[in-house]
């Protein structure tokens, strides 16, 4: 699904290396967790992957399902499948919610050469996903993440993908800001997504959110490069001891 | 909204006054002109004139119009301008219950009106109602314009009142149940259009009163607007797309006690415009918005828009609000003066002014001069001015999500305009301008 191979990423406007050789294989199905000090360059790799402005890839590739993502605009990334729940969402004044996530939707598929989904449709599936995360109706028509506390954003931003259906879901963070039951209702919501042709890649920082979406690999980064990658344990290891002896013995 | 400059200019407009000036060309100006002798009418205007060449025309180098040319307003006629296609959109408020009223270059066109009638309300036009000697308007006629030509002068407001021929005048008693839609259309392409509303609410009265269209190569309108004490008027004014290319523009309204104004104006392109809000409150508890939301494209030609708002707290208690949003590209200029002024005694007075705008490439630019000048103690007043590009995170937040990059723009810009459309009350009236705002920015948004 997606593939990551040697990445070297700096900054446009200053000469600043944050990305040194990142490589990263999440095939289809599968769930991936990427852990790491801050600053490491996790948000950056997200950002890279669906096409901010900012960045200069200086070396290497990603692809999904075997196309460059890299040259294309961050709309048609979305259309071929991608997809970034943020870790700090925008907010919109002005921009409905629902008038938001449909245009998105239709786009898509138009992109795709689908149909575009009738109104009453898209009513039916949003207020379905809604419901399961518990967003209600009157925050659907409010503008886009304006006055929504930071936890609400959050489940918003899983309710877009639910409703975006991506292959491939990157998830920047989805976990800080909530609360318990707000993390058990998100990640309800992400394993009901699990499928094999759909695939996650995890950034986090705590152990407790892959209590509930069980990875299937665990990624640490540290310096714009993934050092070490194992099974669930190594997120419990983080968990218990820190950074400081993971990175020593990575070197 | 990234700010990127605040431009600020510190200078009070001076009473103009240079009679020496006057003389040529507001005599070329006059002789191309067709001055009614009127009949209710005939001494505002005999006065008007006696104003307008007091003040004479205004001159690039006046500080109140410094920021726009008076120039094409001031010469004899206007370039004529071919009568324009059918515009693709079906016109607007169509589907509204309202009371029409057609004006063809300016002038009333009954056959294409409905009938003068509406449940509490006394209605004629000028042409009309200038045949005769009397009139309840006489009262208010180049009254209100008078009053609002101290302490800044608009000449072009005293000669809208000598010469205008036509324009509604209405006399609002009760509620009515509609409201009423002015519309605009063009015959000729020389037409140089001079319409007169005058608008008197007795106490309690509402009224929503709609202008749309297109209004002739060159325009001069003025609305006189008198409201009593409890009386609410919603003036709204759009102008369609690429129509009305030299327009110029007074409201003069005099705001008694609980009373409520509220103007609304959306602009989109035209080659030069300037619209004035010249707004009194004189009793207390009054409130007077005023907003716009403006979409300039210099891409087919010039685009100059100027909003220039004077609004005067001479009352305790009263609220105003000024809320100016420009969306401006491809070398599209867009200028704001709003000032206001606190009386002395005018105690509790709330006033607030924002002008705003987002240029969506560097070839464009805005031009804003905020004024507060207060003499009471006890008051709050604050304005506040921007000019800003798109917000980029914004952009990617949206593109991330599948949506193209024009449409997002459209997006961003509809949320920038927000403000100013929220200023609209009614439900309805504001969805019918959204709806058309995204129309025409959707269409637009490739170019
Ligand atoms: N636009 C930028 N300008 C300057 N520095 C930047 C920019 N973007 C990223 N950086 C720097 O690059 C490094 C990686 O940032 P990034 O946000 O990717 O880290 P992260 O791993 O997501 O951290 P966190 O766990 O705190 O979210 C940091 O040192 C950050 O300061
Ligand atoms: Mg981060």
């Amino acid at each position: 699904m997606l593939k990551i191979h040697n990445l070297h990423v700096k900054l446009e406007e200053e000469d600043k290396q944050i990305l040194n050789g990142l490589s990263l294989e999440v095939p289809a199905g599968q769930v991936h967790a990427i852990m790491g000090p801050n600053g490491s360059g996790k948000s950056t790799l997200s950002y890279v992957l669906s096409g901010r402005d900012g960045y200069v890839v200086t070396e290497g590739d990603a692809t999904l399902d075997g196309d460059s993502l890299l040259e294309m605009e961050p709309e048609q990334r979305a259309a071929a499948g991608l997809f970034l729940a943020f870790q700090y969402p925008v907010e919109i004044p002005g921009v409905g919610n629902m008038t938001f996530l449909r245009t998105a939707v239709n786009a898509q598929r138009k992109a795709r050469g689908e149909d575009e989904m009738s109104s009453g449709e898209f009513l039916k599936a949003v207020r379905e996903k809604a419901k399961d995360l518990q967003i209600d109706a009157e925050m659907l028509k409010r503008p886009m993440n304006v006055g929504f506390s930071g936890g609400e954003k959050k489940r918003n931003e899983i309710l877009q993908m639910a409703m975006l259906a991506p292959r491939m879901c990157i998830m920047d963070e989805t976990d800080s800001g909530l609360d318990v039951d707000a993390m058990r209702l998100v990640s309800d919501g992400v394993n009901a997504l699990r499928s094999p042709d759909r695939s996650f890649l995890v950034i986090t920082h705590y152990q407790r959110l892959l209590n509930h979406i069980q990875p299937d690999v665990v990624h640490i980064m540290s310096n714009g490069r993934i050092v070490k990658s194992g099974g669930p344990e190594l997120a419990l290891q983080v968990e218990e001891e820190g950074y400081g002896d993971l990175l020593a013995e990575a070197g | 909204m990234n700010e990127i400059a605040v431009q600020t200019k510190d200078v009070t407009p001076q009473a103009g006054a240079a009679p020496a000036r006057a003389a040529e060309g507001l005599q070329a100006r006059l002789d191309a002109t067709d001055l009614p002798q009127g009949g209710f009418t005939a001494a505002a205007r005999r006065e008007a004139l006696d104003r307008l060449r007091q003040m004479g025309l205004p001159a690039p180098r006046d500080e109140y119009w410094r920021y726009t040319d008076p120039r094409p307003f001031n010469a004899p006629v206007p370039q004529p301008i071919a009568i324009e296609e059918r515009a693709p959109d079906s016109p607007l408020f169509a589907t509204l219950d309202r009371l029409t009223l057609v004006f063809v270059d300016g002038r009333f066109d009954a056959d294409a009106s409905d009938p003068l009638a509406l449940e509490g309300i006394e209605i004629a036009t000028l042409a009309q109602a200038d045949a005769a000697e009397d009139h309840w308007a006489a009262g208010l006629y180049g009254v209100l314009e008078a009053a609002g030509q101290r302490p800044v002068a608009r000449p072009f407001a005293a000669l809208n009142t000598a010469a205008a021929r036509d324009g509604v005048l209405i006399r609002v008693t009760g509620r009515p149940t509609r409201p009423v839609h002015i519309m605009h259309r063009r015959a000729t392409a020389e037409a140089d259009v001079v319409w007169h509303h005058v608008l008197r609410l007795e106490p309690g009265a509402e009224l929503t009163l709609l202008e749309t269209g297109m209004v002739g190569a060159r325009s001069n309108g003025v609305v006189e607007a008198d409201l009593a004490r409890g009386a609410k008027l919603h003036h709204i004014t759009a102008k369609r797309a690429g129509h009305q290319k030299l327009g110029l523009s007074h409201i003069f309204a005099r705001v008694d006690a609980e009373a409520q104004l509220k103007c609304f104006n959306l602009s989109v392109n035209g080659t030069l415009m300037r619209h004035e809000g010249v707004i009194d409150i004189v009793g207390d508890d009054a409130s007077a918005h005023i907003a716009a939301a403006v979409l300039g494209d210099g891409r087919v030609g010039a685009f100059h828009h100027d909003d220039t708002v004077f609004i005067t707290h001479g009352a305790e208690r009263g609220e105003s609000r000024q809320v100016f949003k420009k969306v401006l590209k491809n070398g599209a200029e867009g200028v704001f003066q709003g000032k206001i002024l606190v009386k002395p005694g005018a105690q509790k007075t709330d006033g607030y002014q924002i002008s705003q705008a987002l240029l969506l490439d560097e070839a464009s630019q805005f031009l804003a001069k905020p004024e507060l000048e207060i003499y009471a103690d006890d008051v709050k007043c604050s304005h506040g001015s921007t000019t800003g590009a798109l917000d980029e995170d914004a952009m990617f937040y949206l593109r991330s999500r599948g949506v193209p990059k024009d449409r997002a723009i459209v997006f961003l810009v509809l949320s920038f305009l927000a403000d100013a459309l929220d200023e609209i009350e009614d439900e309805v009236l504001r969805g019918e301008i959204s709806d058309r705002l995204e129309a025409w920015l959707t269409r637009r948004a490739a170019k």
